[in-house]
């Protein structure tokens, strides 16, 4: 095709995504002249359903805004909440709870990995395509998929919406065998982890080179995931209390999902920003591993850096596991009290900031979220543009929207959980 | 031609629909007996597909969802809901019991951009639903179960028992008998193993009412372990708290607080 056509192309229903979101591009005169992400996610308005409750109740009730990664909500909000009440955790409760998160972590990205975007880059539909053909690997992150499963259950009874987190500690500490078990069966299964890296590493991932602005937590020691302080490329050192001074949402009419800026410019949170901003924090082992220099400005290396953090949360859960005994309690005694608190871990997909005030009986009298996805819209978008300028807008239709599908999934946007995300609609005019 | 089945998403966190794609290599022999047209977060994408089965995951919230599940109806042989959300309208049917604009209000600096609807709903209060799966979230166990009996041509028995057959079962100590504490199980479905008495907390009911439940006389225990009628009220006004049994004995405890507020 040589002629410079007008385009619409409109992707009605994203799949391979969590939650529900559409793409509508239009494209006149050779150029883009309008790129909507639109999420119809129906707002379930949490924020509000929060006020009046308890705090006991708030880990319950936050795991509700996303089934991939329930145990992140429930992360942020008890540590919010226990600055909010002057409390101290014990190292056995942090050690544990880390533990835990790297469960979901292992869970969400082998579910990621594979069941989601792996297709994308081996030219399949679908898993249930990729079951025939390369049905081992499958195989092997459908193992890492039910590792990651069994640890959270280990701590929460269930993998979707754990019953074990309380502000304070855990509900219950498990038996002393049942932790040894999975911590041999976590460090088993550690040259799968390795071979899943190596081959995330051996696929062909298009080429990309855009600049971005990475945000992720940064620890004293630790790679982030379960605490740390708020980073960015552009220098910035921020604690949880700060973020709204710096980081604005704003809303648009075609999504229900908020916008988020830093200092008014698009950013990136999840995986490739984690590691961007940590390869210091990362074992030599993995950083030797990975088949690109960090920082990295190729949005498709997410794949690989997914696959790594896969890696180090294993071996992360088995150390802290093979350290495990059984605590004194489970959870530390605390008085509630009025005030504000604010809290922010790693999800799987990026940083999770949570805000909760309350009255002196612990009642929450306001809470604000501010998860992954809603603060990676705007740089999806920004994405897209270049992306789809750089692929070349006179490709078939069917060409753009796989790549623009192929580059929102990239992101592993968890549409549930940005309630305030995708259709493909390409309008050429 | 294999049975055809698809697996559809409302107003929901997505936890349910895990239930398929936590079931590790089971999920590829379940897609040797069923062929999914329409399961948009594993990759088919087919939402207006003929099929035998529909499972149905979510709440009815928008008015573009009460159009979609009546197509839904009509394409469908047999529809299941699954989950608290399609079984009872979920924890974002709170806003039932509040003034949802309000609420819109409070959180969006442009409501108007929001199209919702005030009432947040069941698939059952839309259309006809063959056999509902209760649970937040419901298991891998309980779809396959489902599935396996449908695909044999029955219509499983719904598990209807209370939490606490569930924990005698499994030899829990009654968390509300020894430490008073302030247990759903007497008036929840089983389904989820009895978790939470097994991690020495209380049920929350996240499996919604059981069969033949007796509230009033859970609300008269709970408020003999010391709670007031607004936490009473908030007992039952949680996941499953537009379930009717649920709905009314929660507003009864509200009444109730109002009354001794007064």
């Amino acid at each position: 095709m040589t002629d410079r056509r007008d385009v619409s192309i409109r992707v009605p229903v994203l799949a391979r995504v969590e939650g529900e979101g559409a793409l509508e591009l239009d494209i006149a005169g050779g150029e883009i002249r309008e790129l909507k992400l639109r999420i119809f996610e129906p707002p379930r308005l949490f924020e509000k359903l929060l006020e009046g409750r308890s705090y006991t109740e708030v880990p319950d009730i936050v795991a509700r805004i996303c089934g991939i990664c329930p145990v992140a909500y429930q992360m942020s909000a008890v540590q919010a909440l226990e600055s909010l009440f002057g409390v101290e955790v014990t190292p056995w409760v942090r050690d544990m709870r880390r533990a835990m998160y790297c469960g979901e972590w292992i869970e969400s990205h082998a579910l990621h990995i594979h069941l989601l975007a792996a297709p994308d880059y081996l030219g399949l539909d679908d898993a249930l395509a990729m079951a025939a053909q390369h049905g081992e690997i499958l195989r092997r992150g459908l193992r890492l998929q039910g590792l990651g499963n069994e640890l959270i259950k280990l701590f929460g009874g269930r993998s979707v919406h754990p019953v074990g987190v309380r502000v304070g500690g855990f509900h219950h500490a498990p038996d002393v065998q049942a932790v040894r078990q999975l911590a041999a069966r976590l460090r088993a299964a550690l040259p799968e982890a390795d071979a899943l890296l190596a081959w995330t590493a051996s696929l062909a991932l298009p080429e990309d080179d855009q600049p971005f602005l990475s945000v992720a937590l940064r620890h004293s020691a630790e790679y982030p995931m379960y605490a740390g302080r708020i980073a960015s490329s552009a220098g910035h050192d921020l604690g949880a209390e700060a973020y709204e001074q710096q980081f604005r949402e704003s809303q648009v009419p075609h999504s229900t999902a908020l916008y988020s800026h830093l200092d008014g410019a698009p950013y990136l949170v999840g995986p490739l920003a984690r590691l961007n901003l940590n390869a210091d924090r990362l074992p030599a082992t993995i950083r030797d591993t990975l088949p690109f220099a960090l920082p990295s400005r190729n949005l498709f290396h997410s794949i690989v850096a997914r696959a790594a953090e896969i890696r180090l949360a294993l071996e992360e859960a088995a150390t802290l596991l093979e350290r495990y005994g059984l605590p004194d309690a489970p959870a530390v005694p605390l008085v509630p009290r009025a005030g504000i608190g604010f809290g922010a871990t790693e999800a799987p997909r990026g940083l999770l900031w949570h805000r909760y005030e309350t009255d002196s009986a612990g009642t929450i009298t306001r809470a604000r979220i501010v998860p992954p996805t809603s603060q990676n819209q705007a740089r999806i978008e920004a994405d897209l543009r270049n992306s789809l300028n750089a692929f070349g807008l006179d490709r078939m239709d069917d060409e753009l929207r796989l790549r623009a599908e192929t580059v929102i999934r990239n992101y592993d946007p968890c549409i549930s959980c940005a309630t305030h995300f995708l259709r493909l609609e390409v309008r050429r005019s | 031609m294999r049975p055809r089945v698809a697996v559809h998403k409302f107003s929901s966190c997505d936890g349910c629909q895990l239930a398929f794609l936590n079931l590790g290599e089971t999920l590829f022999e379940v897609a040797q007996l069923v062929d999914f047209v329409h399961f948009a977060e594993a990759g088919p994408v087919d939402d207006d597909a003929q099929v035998d089965i529909a499972f149905v995951e979510g709440s009815v919230s928008t008015s573009a969802e009460v159009e979609r599940i009546r197509r839904v109806r009509d394409n469908s042989r047999f529809l299941v809901s699954i989950g608290a959300c399609a079984t009872a309208g979920g924890i974002q049917a709170l806003r039932n019991l509040h003034t949802t604009k309000a609420w819109v209000a409070g959180l969006y600096a442009k409501p108007e951009y929001i199209s919702t609807l005030d009432r947040v709903t069941p698939i059952a209060a839309h259309v006809k639903v063959d056999l509902e799966l209760w649970g937040c979230p419901v298991s891998g166990r309980q779809i396959l179960l489902a599935l396996r009996a449908l695909l044999s041509g029955v219509v499983p028995a719904a598990e209807e028992e209370k939490v606490c057959l569930e924990c005698k079962r499994g030899q829990t100590v009654c968390v509300m008998v020894t430490r008073g504490i302030p247990c759903m199980g007497p008036v929840t479905r089983t389904g989820c193993g009895a978790i939470c008495p097994a991690f020495g907390r209380d049920c929350y009911a996240c499996y919604g009412p059981a069969e033949n439940p007796n509230p009033q006389a859970q609300a008269t225990r709970l408020a003999g372990l010391g709670l007031t009628p607004a936490q009473i009220a908030a007992r039952f006004h949680f996941i499953n708290n537009a379930a009717p049994v649920f709905l009314e004995a929660g507003l009864r405890a509200q009444r109730a607080s109002l009354a001794r507020e007064t």
